[in-house]
């Protein structure tokens, strides 16, 4: 075929001085600058584009729009290769690579199609019958089913592209560049009001870039399109947004729309996205939507060459492509008229209008029977031949009900069918909004009912079908949104609009009768994607799927990536006619977000990568890195776990540092611990109530070790929490449990005592805190503090006293998680790493040793301190961590008070916390190994708790773990095993305390 | 208790089976002679036992009471049409590997039943054993790892732990660069989970319970719960009242009202649950990935679309939808993980209603009103459990006391105290 053999060239849009070269299945192609993929693929004849999904039979371009079913390509190549693309969608660019998709060896020919030959045996839902036998091989029929499903193909490798998100507030956001949502954009701008004005097309102006007939206030279409926008661009508050799909429509009139910023260009500038995700929150939102044409449901209604009316009218007023030289229209209303009028104008033949209705009048029939244009009124066709391209249809009479055909069948040649079926309203963000659905028996579709949000319709999304009417909606809806928003002004008053008006009956026959039952020669396809026939949905409705969701889910219907655009009414009317029901009592679905599929990158945008969750790192951090530390995660915190000398193994470097820290002086950066600062004269009563211990009575810069339960009892954060005035406290948490704990105090402070004067603020990040420790360290400190008295009597253990250390004001905390002497040293964030150098440097002599959490959690286990998170799972209570000590007896109430006096909680054989020593001193248990008493030569096994900690104890000389145990305590001394894959280790029940078990350390 | 095992087939009516011969047969007729999977009976006046709630629970929960224990005239009400809830709206994933015994009995019990239940049912559920992966992603979730592979293998149940080569070549789109945020540092492999057809489920226990004599009833709305002398006699429906001793109740997330019905309270919050699936495209992937720290999962449907789930809303809802920021976290972490996922697009997501116990896990219980039961609070863990679960609440039903596998699910435990907190173990953060 000659290069663009089908364009027009007195009609369309497009430039037709810019070719542009493309590839489709490796061919080589000329289109116009201006086109989308399927128009140039239609301008060069090309109608055969994919394969059915199901039976492989040869597919064409149905649409112009978002709805298509059938055009889907694989665009592109290697990382930017993407599946399943519309071709009705594809802006053409130079260079641009497009490949069909799910066919082997070629589009041409496809030994799927096998699957057409076999089709009786494969109706829907034929896999829930089958493939039961042999049981075991399912999963060969499984593989195989894989391989033949799916369409495209996955890219190869990491996108190259980026992808950002934008935040807008508007006053009006206007959906849809049609007639009405011009109408509306304007009515609005003018009145001051932020207006949002988005259409999913390369350019706006929605159906009036393919309406050339019409006149709008005595100019033509594209002049009244172009004065329209310009006064609207005019209007300072107004964003026009075209290459912009509304995609979703969540609560409080928050939408969000994606924007293809460089999709259509060759060779995109590197500063832009690809994609822009738009978050808009709107006070008045106008759906302008548009309709989508319905395909008629006639027999082998699927042929390349079969289009809706619609779409080879925009084929050929927008883009000057004649999709076919010889056109058949069958149509059940008026519209399709226009499509034979416009075809006729630009050259092209008109074979027949077959329209099933049988009365018929006014100007479209008129004019058409004056070009001298067949109408075959009260016909049907009723089968089409033509394997690759259709090449004829055979039409027939429709008996008078319209339930059958008679008399003799006429074969009309054609290379081209426009099919009208009537119009669907674009109701899918209505529908996500909320808003209620009402079927209109008039216009055979549903309409925007009762609205949910703050949100209105105009224009064919109501189910106007006329210009006029959608500009007048517009226009009102535009201004009242404006109004609603606060903005004063008055409406446009709307202009005149001359075009042919229809009769605008329809004759609704949802399932085109042949001179075979249906079901039993040819298919009428409902759902082109996924392959869903007439019968099919007959066959369904037989077997009990009769609810919409059943019949959907069953059959596949609208499950497609157009999720049913052009087939879920069509699917909807034949259910309800084998039902004998009318089509509300069917039902319909919800439309779910997006509207169009959305790129997977979009959504994520910049939020991958180092911006995937903020890494947060201490203010020391930069030494700990110089120092060569390894790190560890904890939290969203990178914290050092230890310093490996050179050629030091991580076991021997860690001993090192559990060596140093009792015996000389460690260093360890505690900022990290979580940090809130509790305000207010009810501060005391309120920690009273969230911890298990007292705190009226506490003093003032005196501190204490609290547990915090949840309602259940269980264990849940725990810390070190001082007074530092009489209404002002300094709480700690775990480094991983502070955001939560801070949720926690707020939670029960706003909904549970909100009588309650206490404030909480997170100071986690406002200090750093060094941590030094060990027999030395009050040495090391009064060497660079000499404000403060360090003697044991002036400063005791569980104090805090404020000074300056190195000569940064401090505040000094006397506590210890090693049950060592010990000093937590609290500067301003930006001072931590002058002290932690201070320290460091001073400490020289001592030879300080800076240590990491793995040598921490070593120096705690040693003392049996728990650490929450490891030894506790949320099932851990007080008592079973043997520290009931912490619990007061005398509190009228704390948090978890009453569960504590649960049966369960005073059970003898709940796991208790205990110690474990292997035979072996050497031998260091796994954590997480799982403990039994009663060993057996395999599983399964009854389980007596779990290890929850486990090292190697320098200070000991052996191994140390702990364990949860059922029964625990009273299993001091007895001998378990530890099961593990390959080795039973034997242990010995001890008390978890393993290193001075007086404590007299940390006081000393 | 009975055990796990084939049904009574001598019950059944003797409706023809599905196979490649009847589908042959069938096809000579144009499929025209197909009947109904399930009849569409009026209720009747009275029944031995009705179960409230048509999804796949409610359902096998009736096939087991009909074809195990001998109880003819059950019935199942749905308000509205049979596996609409979170039966029809989950991501399929079937797993026994939990960390507590307690729970690894109940998902383990589903699991044994699951293989086999196709020919069981003679509906083919897709039940495909196509592995289920876990992922950790730090020191912390290697040791707890470690904990539950050490419970799961001494359950009897198995279990594989993975290095991160092993992961790379089972699943070949994952990134396990150590650059990662949370990069991937093991993870642990359970073969015999997988995937099945969750739709498939609940119209193949439909069918076989019709089979054996139940009646399933939709559109058929439970207004109320009729009681007596503390003893349950029967339901208050749109469709008029139906005499019944023993009542089942199994509504998921609306079993709030079902109790208030009934004069109980439940500890149970329901909220929004998010999951979504791509455009079909090639076979990608061929397991289930779960992971914690990177929070989502991922498998490829038969059809060809990747099924993501997301976490809860942080709210208490009953609309079956959810926020766009659980939708965006969820794709973040599908990038992060997968990068080859961006470029391919989002078709539809959607949401289901959770219901969540205290310590997230069900509910399985008699009530303070006799012949009163309730079988809930499954939270996000519900798909993987349904035959079991319907099996060990028809026993409940059918022997008014719970069998050695629903004893812990006691609605008592949560004044006991003896809760089995699954918080850790669910793939989803509550």
């Amino acid at each position: 075929m000659s290069p663009q053999s089908h364009r027009v060239t007195e009609r369309g849009r497009t430039d037709k001085t810019r070719l542009i070269p493309f590839k489709f299945d490796g061919r080589d192609y000329v289109g116009q600058a201006g086109d989308t993929l399927a128009s140039a693929l239609l301008a060069n004849g090309v109608h055969l584009v994919g394969r059915g999904f199901k039976y492989h039979r040869p597919r064409g371009i149905l649409s112009a729009g978002s709805e298509e079913p059938n055009a889907l390509i694989q665009l592109g190549q290697g990382q930017r290769s993407e599946p399943n693309t519309r071709a009705t969608q594809i802006e053409l660019f130079e260079g641009l690579v497009a490949e069909s998709q799910n066919r082997w060896p070629s589009l041409a020919f496809d030994i799927g199609e096998a699957n057409n030959l076999v089709s009786r045996l494969l109706p829907s839902g034929f896999y829930y019958k089958t493939f039961m036998w042999p049981a075991s091989w399912w999963e060969k029929y499984e593989h195989m089913i894989r391989r033949a499903a799916g369409l495209g193909k996955a890219p190869v490798g990491r996108d190259p592209d980026r992808y950002e998100k934008h935040h807008a507030h508007c006053d009006v956001l206007v959906v849809g560049s049609g007639p009405a949502g011009l109408a509306a954009a304007l009515a609005a701008a003018r009145t001051g009001a932020r207006v949002i004005l988005a259409d999913e097309q390369s350019e706006l102006g929605g159906g009036l870039l393919s309406n050339s007939e019409a006149t709008i206030a005595g100019k033509s279409t594209e002049a009244w399109r172009s004065d329209t926008i310009a006064a609207i661009e005019a209007c300072e508050a107004a964003t026009l947004l075209p290459r912009t799909t509304v995609t979703g429509y969540y609560d409080h009139n928050y939408l969000t729309m994606v924007e293809r910023v460089t999709d259509h260009l060759a060779n995109p500038p590197a500063h832009l996205p690809r994609q822009r995700l738009w978050k808009v929150r709107a006070k008045r939102v106008v759906l302008a939507t548009g309709a989508i044409e319905r395909p008629l449901v006639f027999r082998d209604n699927d042929r390349p060459g079969i289009m809706l009316s619609s779409a080879v009218r925009t084929y050929l007023q927008r883009y000057g492509v004649l999709s076919g030289r010889r056109a058949l229209v069958f149509t059940n209303n008026d519209d399709a008229y226009r499509t034979a009028l416009s075809l006729k104008e630009a050259g092209g033949v008109v074979a027949a209008i077959v329209d099933l209705r049988i009365e018929v009048s006014g100007a479209l029939l008129d004019a058409a029977r004056a070009k001298g244009i067949e109408v075959l009124l009260g016909h049907a066709v009723v089968a089409t031949k033509g394997h690759k391209h259709v090449r004829s249809v055979s039409v027939m009479a429709l008996t008078g009900a319209g339930d059958g055909v008679q008399g003799l069948a006429r074969e009309i040649e054609c290379d081209l069918i426009a099919m009208a079926g009537g119009w669907n309203p674009t109701v899918h963000l209505l529908s996500q909004s909320r808003g209620k659905l009402s079927w209109n028996e008039d216009l055979g579709a549903f309409v925007p009912g009762q609205s949910f949000q703050a949100e209105t319709s105009a224009g064919s999304c109501t189910g106007a079908l006329e210009t006029a009417d959608c500009i007048r909606q517009g226009l009102k809806a535009g201004m009242d949104a404006a109004r609603a928003a606060g903005f004063k002004g008055r409406a446009p008053a709307a202009p005149k609009v001359e075009e042919h008006s229809g009769s605008g009956g329809m004759r609704l026959i949802w399932t085109v009768p042949s001179t075979r039952p249906v079901g039993r020669g040819g298919k009428h396809f409902v759902d082109f994607q996924n392959d869903v026939t007439a019968a099919d949905i007959r066959l369904a409705a037989r077997e009990g799927y009769q609810s919409v969701e059943h019949l959907k889910r069953y059959t596949t219907t609208g499950m497609g990536t157009d999720q049913g655009k052009t087939s879920n009414v069509n699917a909807l009317a034949i259910l309800g006619d084998v039902l004998s029901s009318d089509i509300p009592g069917v039902g319909t679905t919800t439309f779910r977000a997006p509207f169009t599929p959305s790129a997977i990158g979009l959504y994520a945008a910049r939020n991958v990568g180092e911006f995937f969750d903020p890494e947060r790192r201490t203010m020391i951090d930069e030494w700990h890195r110089e120092a060569g530390a390894k790190f560890e995660h904890v939290g969203q915190w990178m914290r050092a776990w230890y310093y490996p000398k050179p050629g030091e193994a991580q076991r021997q470097a860690v001993d090192r540092e559990v060596k140093a820290a009792r015996d000389g002086v460690g260093i360890m950066d505690a900022s990290t611990l979580g940090k809130i600062d509790i305000q207010g004269p009810d501060a005391a009563e309120f920690l009273n109530r969230v911890y298990t211990n007292a705190w009226l009575k506490l003093g003032i810069g005196r501190c204490r070790y609290g547990l915090m339960l949840h309602e259940d009892a269980m264990v849940f954060d725990d810390g070190v929490t001082t007074r530092l005035a009489e209404n002002h406290f300094h709480m700690t948490t775990t480094t991983g449990g502070a955001a939560g704990v801070l949720d926690w105090l707020e939670e029960w402070r706003q909904t549970e005592w909100p009588e309650m004067k206490v404030h909480f603020t997170s100071v986690t990040e406002q200090w750093a805190v060094v941590s030094i420790c060990g027999r030395k360290s009050r040495e090391l400190l009064a060497e660079l503090c000499d404000d403060i008295d360090l003697s044991g009597e002036a400063f005791p253990f569980m104090a805090m006293r404020e000074g300056t250390v190195s000569g940064l004001p401090a505040r000094v905390f006397r506590i210890s998680f090693t049950g060592e002497l010990s000093y937590e040293i609290n500067v301003a964030a930006r001072h931590g790493l002058a002290l932690w150098r201070a320290l460091m440097a001073a400490g020289e002599k001592h030879a300080i040793t800076p240590y990491g959490t793995e040598a921490m959690h070593v120096l705690r286990a040693e003392k049996g301190f728990i650490i929450v998170g490891q030894e506790t799972d949320g099932t851990v209570g007080p008592d079973d961590l043997g520290m009931d000590w912490i619990v007061s007896k005398k509190k009228p109430d704390f948090i978890g008070r009453r569960s504590l006096a649960r049966p369960d909680m005073l059970k003898p054989d709940r796991k208790q916390l205990v110690g474990l020593l292997t035979d072996d001193p050497n031998e260091v248990l796994p954590e997480g190994g799982q403990i039994v008493a009663d060993l057996k030569p395999a599983p399964p096994m009854e389980m007596l708790g779990h290890i929850t900690s486990s090292y190697y104890s320098p200070n000991c000389g052996h191994s140390i773990a702990m364990a949860l145990i059922k029964g625990g305590r009273a299993r001091t001394g007895e001998k378990l095993f530890v099961p593990l894959d390959g080795k039973t280790v034997s242990v010995r029940v001890v008390e978890p305390k393993f290193f001075d078990p007086e404590g007299e350390r940390a006081n000393g | 208790m009975v055990t796990p095992t084939l049904g009574m087939r001598g019950l059944r009516r003797g409706k023809p089976r599905y196979s490649i011969f009847s589908l042959a047969r069938h096809a000579l007729d144009y499929h025209e002679g197909w009947q109904r999977a399930w009849r569409a009976p009026e209720p009747q006046p009275e029944y031995d036992a009705v179960i409230i709630g048509g999804g796949g629970h409610g359902l096998a929960t009736a096939f087991y009471l009909a074809s195990l224990h001998g109880i003819r005239r059950v019935a199942v009400v749905e308000k509205s049409w049979i596996g609409g809830g979170n039966t029809g709206r989950n991501t399929t994933i079937i797993r026994s590997n939990y960390l507590w015994d307690e729970s690894a009995a109940i998902y383990e019990h589903a699991l044994k039943l699951w293989e086999g239940l196709s020919q069981e049912l003679n509906f083919n559920l897709m039940f495909s054993q196509r592995g289920v992966l876990t992922l950790a992603h730090s020191e912390h979730e290697m040791k707890e790892m470690s904990r539950r592979v050490n419970a799961i293998r001494l359950n009897g149940i198995d279990s594989t732990v993975m290095t991160p080569a092993q992961i790379k070549q089972l699943v070949p789109i994952i990134d396990i660069s150590p650059s990662l945020r949370y990069p991937v540092m093991g993870g642990f492999f359970q073969q015999r989970g997988g995937t099945a057809r969750h739709d498939a489920v609940a119209w193949g226990y439909a069918r076989a319970a019709d089979e054996c004599g139940v009646d399933i009833i939709q559109n058929c709305e439970v207004t109320g719960i009729r009681q007596a002398k503390g003893a349950v006699t029967g339901v208050e429906t749109t469709r008029g009242f139906i005499k019944s001793a023993k009542v089942g109740c199994v509504t998921a997330g609306h079993s709030g009202i079902m109790a208030a019905m009934a004069g109980l309270r439940l500890p149970i919050e329901s909220r929004p649950l998010q999951a979504l699936v791509s455009e079909p495209i090639k076979p990608i992937i061929d397991t289930v990935v779960m992971s914690n720290a990177v929070h989502m999962y991922i498998s490829q449907s038969d059809k060809g679309e990747l099924v993501f789930g997301a976490g809860t809303d942080a709210y208490n809802s009953y609309a079956q939808r959810g926020s766009l920021p659980v939708i965006e976290h969820l794709l973040a972490s599908a990038v992060e993980l997968y990068p080859i996922v961006s470029r391919l697009r989002v078709m539809r997501t959607w949401g289901g209603i959770v219901d969540t116990c205290p310590d997230a896990s069900p509910i399985i219980s008699t009530t303070p009103v006799k012949g009163l039961y309730f079988n809930c609070g499954w939270g996000t863990g519900g798909f993987k459990a349904t035959p079991g679960s319907g099996h060990v609440f028809a026993d409940l039903i059918a022997q008014d006391r719970p069998n050695a596998i629903a004893a812990p699910y006691t609605l008592e435990r949560f004044t006991t105290g003896s809760l089995i907190d699954e918080h850790g173990a669910a793939g989803v953060a509550h």
